[in-house]
């Protein structure tokens, strides 16, 4: 039982990583059909430009507003700037390549998401960074036989704040329904008035963003990054998003969260080494049985 | 002139669908643009409001050139085009459609909007918290015009109102474009159902694979000869007709 309980908690936190990441790919693919394979690298550099802030930041806003007012510092700057680089990719690496078709596009992204590692690689350098512990929150509360550590609550209390918000402006605003619209049909989005273009920033902007926050918060449970986190975490995230039914945003933190658990408790009673064995698995298995995945069940459309 | 199509032409790549096509569409009156499928007539419309792009000619409303506006800058001047198909939503449900016909406009327009769309088509407002997926055809096609109505149309578009729909539902809504134009909406029609089209029109043109080959007022060409053979059901209609004479006389 206890075992159960501390992997669930576990399995909840990275899960909530994987449901960041994976709603980015959700966003873009749900608008264009795209697969963001640059996404994953976003968030990489999200994890590196907190890193980042907080190293450099320490000295100014640490020592005069303490690690409460260093950290969200840190998130703020890693959400701006990966969102700014997502936007940017979306300029220089998609938009020109959206009239020729859909393949060229995830070539195009491909190639956006090795330029973006090697980009981190050359600027941080290919050896593991240390997230240090004067920015990372390391106090924990024992209860019984198991223990809560501040950062998981953190990781966990912010997870559901960003979602919820998230669902709230995509399932319950008049904008998000406009990007819901764009998502099933552009055209006639366009005739209801409905800028296209911002739907796209909308999307690569927030889906880097969240991604980044995903991405410091990897870095402060594991205490270290490295360039080819992005990699990892996307392919994971990416089997998330599958999931939970690509193009679907409460599928994408469904299928997010459920993965994390899944792994989790893999890790906990079977072995840890074999966690990708049954994550993958997962994915056949889904793949097999419900290729829409969770939620993504489709209405049908009478003509 | 409120809207003024000049020597438009369209291409999709090396095919021609509109060749310099010209129409004009006045004060609060009904303008009819009739052909058999694949004449342009769809294409015509998507020219209008941005959906393909001009290669030459000129289109202007109002005085705006609308052929180098993009489609969400022509909605916003209150072009309304209500596509063929009703292209509504589907898993939006019927009140997020309607909001979206009313984006960018301030909330209590919309809210005013909505209620004048609901007095019109009641069942909309049974119906609104259901996806738009799952309404019958003829109130698809509803919401698709209600949809056009939310922001107040200054120039309203329709692709083939009539599509699909069973007879009672088609004289339904066009006694609805009727009612929409009478109060002072100028409307360009587009469809396939000549006689219902020409029965509601002031003026009408037909286009045969790309061009206007016949303009005039909507009378005169329900009554010309070439219309009634090649649009109007030919010799067949013609038959019926002076049988349905001769028994009223």
């Amino acid at each position: 039982m206890l075992t159960f309980v501390q992997q669930l908690l576990n399995g909840l936190t990275i899960g909530s990583f994987y449901a960041f990441v994976a709603l980015g790919y959700s966003l873009v693919y749900a608008i264009l059909k795209l697969i963001n394979f640059a996404h994953g690298d976003l968030f990489g550099l999200g994890a590196y430009l907190g890193y980042t802030v907080f190293v450099y930041a320490a000295g100014v806003i640490g020592s005069r507003f303490g690690l409460w007012g260093l950290l969200p510092a840190g998130f703020v700057a890693a959400a701006l700037g990966t969102a700014g680089a997502g936007l940017l990719i979306e300029r220089v690496a998609y938009r020109p390549i959206y009239p020729i078709g859909r393949l060229p596009a995830v070539v195009s992204a491909l190639g956006m998401a090795i330029f973006l590692s090697n980009f981190i690689m050359a600027v941080w350098g290919p050896r593991y960074l240390a997230y240090q512990e004067a920015f990372i929150p390391t106090g924990f509360w024992q209860i019984g036989g198991f223990r809560i550590r501040v950062l998981q609550v953190l990781i966990l209390v912010s997870s559901l704040v960003l979602l919820f918000v998230l669902y709230y402006v995509v399932e319950k605003t008049t904008f998000g329904a406009a990007v819901r619209a764009v998502a099933l049909d552009r055209e006639t989005a366009a005739l209801m008035g409905i800028d296209f273009l911002k739907v796209i920033r909308f999307a690569f902007s927030v889906g880097p963003a969240l991604g980044a926050i995903a991405g410091v918060f990897v870095g402060m449970y594991y205490r270290q990054i490295n360039f080819t986190m992005g990699w990892v975490y996307g392919l994971k995230a990416f089997t998330a998003t599958i999931l939970g039914g690509i193009g679907n945003i409460p599928g994408a933190m469904v299928g997010g969260i459920l993965l994390g658990i899944l792994e989790a408790l893999a890790a906990g009673y079977i072995s840890a080494a074999w966690k990708d064995v049954f994550v993958f698995a997962a994915l056949m298995l889904m793949l097999v049985f419900r290729p829409t995945g969770l939620l993504g069940e489709k209405v049908a459309e009478k003509v | 002139m409120l809207l003024q199509v000049d020597n438009v032409s369209v291409a999709y790549g090396a095919v021609e669908a509109l060749k310099r096509v010209s129409l004009a569409v006045s004060g609060a009156e009904i303008v009819a643009v009739l052909g058999a499928n694949g004449a342009g007539k769809t294409t015509l419309l998507k020219a209008i409001s941005g959906l393909v792009p001009v290669k030459s000619g000129a289109i202007r409303y109002n005085g705006r050139e609308l052929h180098k506006l993009p489609a969400h800058l022509i909605a916003r001047l209150g072009v309304v085009h209500i596509p063929e198909g009703r292209r509504v939503f589907a898993t939006l449900t019927v009140e997020e459609n309607l909001n979206l016909g009313g984006y960018g406009c301030p909330k209590e327009e919309v809210q005013r909007a909505k209620d004048r769309v609901f007095q019109l088509f009641p069942v909309l407002r049974e119906r609104r918290r259901q996806l738009a997926g799952t309404l019958s055809g003829g109130e698809q096609q509803m919401l698709a015009i209600g949809r056009g109505l939310m922001r107040s149309p200054k120039l309203m578009l329709l692709d083939e109102p009539s599509l699909g729909l069973a007879p009672l539902l088609v004289d339904q809504v066009f006694a609805t474009i009727e009612q929409i134009n009478k109060e002072g909406v100028p409307i360009l029609i587009v469809e396939q159902n000549a006689r219902k089209a020409l029965s509601i029109a002031n003026q009408a043109h037909i286009l045969e694979v790309g061009r206007i080959v016949l303009s005039g007022p909507a009378r005169e060409l329900a009554a010309d000869a070439r219309v009634r053979e090649a649009y109007l059901g030919g010799a067949a209609y013609e038959r019926r007709l002076r049988a349905k004479e001769s028994r009223e006389a």
